[in-house]
């Protein structure tokens, strides 16, 4: 036993004679940080560079089978779903890691912006954190149109429908992303290209760089409500710290990160395991249109958003706004680079940071019931419930058949079935008097189409008489005073062209 | 003592190493530039547009807007099923076609027609269109996208080849109409 170990001694002795590596990667693994820098607060960081580490791994398994062409590449993807041995694992690993790896970025970011580790003098390590992030959204949109389902094929449409619209460039740019004048083979072709080398290249690079600026720079001390950062004074105050209050690295901080990493491997697979991988859906062909494309859990916020957006503002926010938030993300560190660190004295960072969560949580759980899209098949999936059509007339019935035959019922909900494009229509005859539902009908207005042209007189007729019966028991239907009097007045007065 | 601004047989040499290298990489870059940029040179010279059939009159009853299917008239051997484009061919009557892009003019979703209200809808931010394809709700800022068309010897025939969007030059062409023409 002693003897193989000195044996395993001679060995790395005479490999580091020639690579000289030990005495750096000591020095690293040594050197020391703030005694309060082991908490679990910092972790996130080498729990996103493991996810990373387990989509390079699960990755290159997969280019074993993927085929990246537009006619195999789904069929290649049944494959590694029902015919390769544990090919639904590592699909399920590579896409959950995905997710993860997203979700995880994120709260690193937020980590530390909140905790101030962005100002001096670690301002370029937070601009090339926020290309991280940038790199990581797009390994996710590449990735999903990799796995080339109508999901990827649609969503690659709404992708050249957003560059299309910059001005000039808009349609050469389409090109370019597309490799063709229509998403085809050389699309997927050039997306591949951009998932497999151009972006986890840069992504490499980048953490490369991250992380010696992380080392050279040291972590970012526990920020404490009143130590304010001062260009003049920090960086001889921070070695004072680690000089008095310093632990080495490893192992001291370490284990924090090791047991974190381990943790979120273990959640992936569990997840992999427990949920099976994504997709793909039906196949990319073009000529089945039946088919409601949703983009993956971390572009629902934008999916969302371009839903309410104005149409005359969306143009310019779709091209500006993502400058104007990336631009903010880079000058951060140079529009607050010194100052108060500790979350406790940054109200409108934590509020800020609040904000934002809440609209992108709010617009991801929107996404996630799309109430701004028609319900393709209510109208003759959803009947109408019997308590609408108790006690009502023939011509009243007729007018329910009305509604459900012209898709009203597509966009507008009865009993909690049907669309929610507009509003639910149970008490309508409270809100509109049979005048104001005739106009809307016929009209239309408010972002509802105009139906003039698709009911008869008689249609319509039927469908108004529906749905004034439309109110809560109790409740009469709204009525328009003015018109019981003109009308009650007519029929007083004798008419002229009778006599 | 050689002043500063001799020029030493070594730095010449680094010099012109530098020019050199900078000359190949010139030329290396014009190649690879255009290999990068020919999917849209390609279509400024020959044009990726073409007419193509989508079948006989007989197909497409008066007054009714059915789907009909075409090939793309630029195909590469890796294309596999992505070439075959739906679109809506309404006629309005005789020899009189509206042909429409099924992508939707907001963000290219497939749009749906619906011959019960006359509306195409999107599934997905809730556009709508009346049967004539202009606007009649949600985000789209316009009509349907129209492909030209033209009937000869009883075969309707259309220009296309490009995934219509709202920059793009077919679009440019027809069916702009103003934003709730309705």
């Amino acid at each position: 036993m002693l003897r193989l170990a000195q044996i395993g001694a001679q060995v790395g002795e005479w490999f580091d004679r020639r690579l000289q590596l030990a005495a750096p990667i000591r020095a690293v693994a040594e050197h020391p940080v703030p005694r309060n820098t082991a908490s679990w607060w910092y972790v996130f960081g080498s729990a996103a560079l493991t996810v990373f580490m387990l989509q390079l791994v699960t990755g290159i398994l997969l280019a074993l089978i993927y085929v990246p062409s537009a006619g195999e590449a789904w069929s290649s993807l049944q494959a590694l779903n029902h015919d390769v041995t544990l090919g639904w694992f590592i699909r399920a690993l590579h896409g959950w890691g995905s997710n993860f790896m997203v979700g995880i970025v994120l709260i690193h970011m937020v980590q530390v912006f909140l905790f101030g580790a962005y100002k001096f003098p670690r301002e370029l390590t937070w601009i090339v954190g926020v290309f991280l992030l940038l790199l990581t959204l797009g390994m996710a949109f590449s990735g999903q149109v990799l796995r080339f389902d109508q999901d990827a094929y649609w969503g690659l449409g709404i992708g050249a429908s957003i560059a299309s619209r910059v001005p000039i460039l808009g349609p050469a740019i389409v090109k370019l992303m597309l490799g063709g004048p229509i998403i085809a083979g050389a699309t997927l072709s050039r997306f591949f290209a951009l998932h497999v080398f151009v972006i986890p290249g840069m992504l490499i690079a980048f953490v490369a760089v991250h992380l010696l600026m992380v080392i050279k720079l040291g972590i970012n001390e526990w920020p404490m409500p009143g130590r304010v950062v001062k260009r003049a004074t920090y960086v001889n105050e921070y070695h004072e710290l680690t000089k008095r209050s310093g632990a080495p690295f490893v192992p001291y901080a370490v284990w924090k990160d090791m047991f974190f990493a381990a943790f979120v491997l273990l959640a992936v697979a569990a997840c992999a395991v427990y949920f099976g991988p994504f997709g793909p859906s039906g196949m990319p062909d073009p000529t089945v249109i039946q088919t409601a494309p949703k983009p993956d859990y971390f572009f629902l916020w934008l999916y969302g958003l371009l839903s309410y957006l104005p149409p005359s503002m969306e143009t310019p926010a779709l091209l500006i706004g993502p400058v104007v938030a990336i631009g903010f993300l880079v000058l951060l560190p140079f529009l607050s680079g010194e100052g108060e660190k500790s979350w406790r004295r940054r109200p409108i960072a934590v509020l800020t940071v609040l904000l934002i969560a809440i609209i992108l949580g709010t617009l991801t759980h929107l996404a996630g019931y799309t109430p701004w899209s028609p319900h393709m098949n209510a109208w003759s999936g959803d009947p109408v419930p019997d308590k609408f059509l108790r006690g009502t007339t023939a011509l009243e019935r007729q007018g329910a058949l009305v509604f459900q035959s012209k898709q009203c019922r597509n966009c507008h909900s009865l009993g909690d079935l049907g669309g929610q494009r507009g509003p639910a229509l149970d008490t309508v005859a409270v809100r509109l008097t049979q005048d104001q539902l005739i106009r809307q009908v016929i009209q239309g207005g408010g972002n509802m189409p105009a139906y003039g042209k698709n009911l008869s007189p008689a249609e319509t007729t039927a469908l108004v008489a529906f749905l004034q019966t439309l109110h809560p028991a109790g409740q009469t239907p709204a009525r328009n005073a003015a018109r019981d009097i003109v009308l009650d007045n007519q029929d007083r007065r004798p008419d002229p062209q009778r006599q | 003592m050689p002043s500063e601004n001799d020029i030493s047989r070594r730095g010449l040499f680094m010099k012109l190493g530098i020019f050199f290298n900078g000359l190949v990489a010139t030329a290396l870059a014009v190649p690879i530039v255009g290999f990068l940029l020919s999917s849209i040179t390609r279509g400024r010279r020959a044009g990726y547009l073409s007419w193509v059939p989508l079948g006989p009159v007989s197909e497409f009853p008066e007054g009714e807007t059915r789907l009909a299917t075409f090939r793309n008239p630029y195909v590469t051997p890796t294309d596999g099923k992505t070439v075959d484009t739906a679109c809506w061919v309404r006629r309005v009557e005789g020899d009189q076609f509206q042909v429409f892009a099924v992508n939707c003019a907001h963000l290219g979703c497939p749009v749906r027609w619906f011959p019960q209200s006359g509306l195409f809808m999107c599934p997905c931010h809730g556009g709508a269109y009346y049967r004539d394809g202009s606007r009649a709700s949600g985000p789209p800022e316009r009509g349907l996208f129209e492909y030209p068309y033209k009937v000869t010897n009883g075969l309707v025939t259309i220009q296309a080849g490009e995934l219509p969007t709202p920059g793009s030059s077919t679009a440019l062409l027809l069916g702009k109409k103003p934003p709730c023409s309705a």
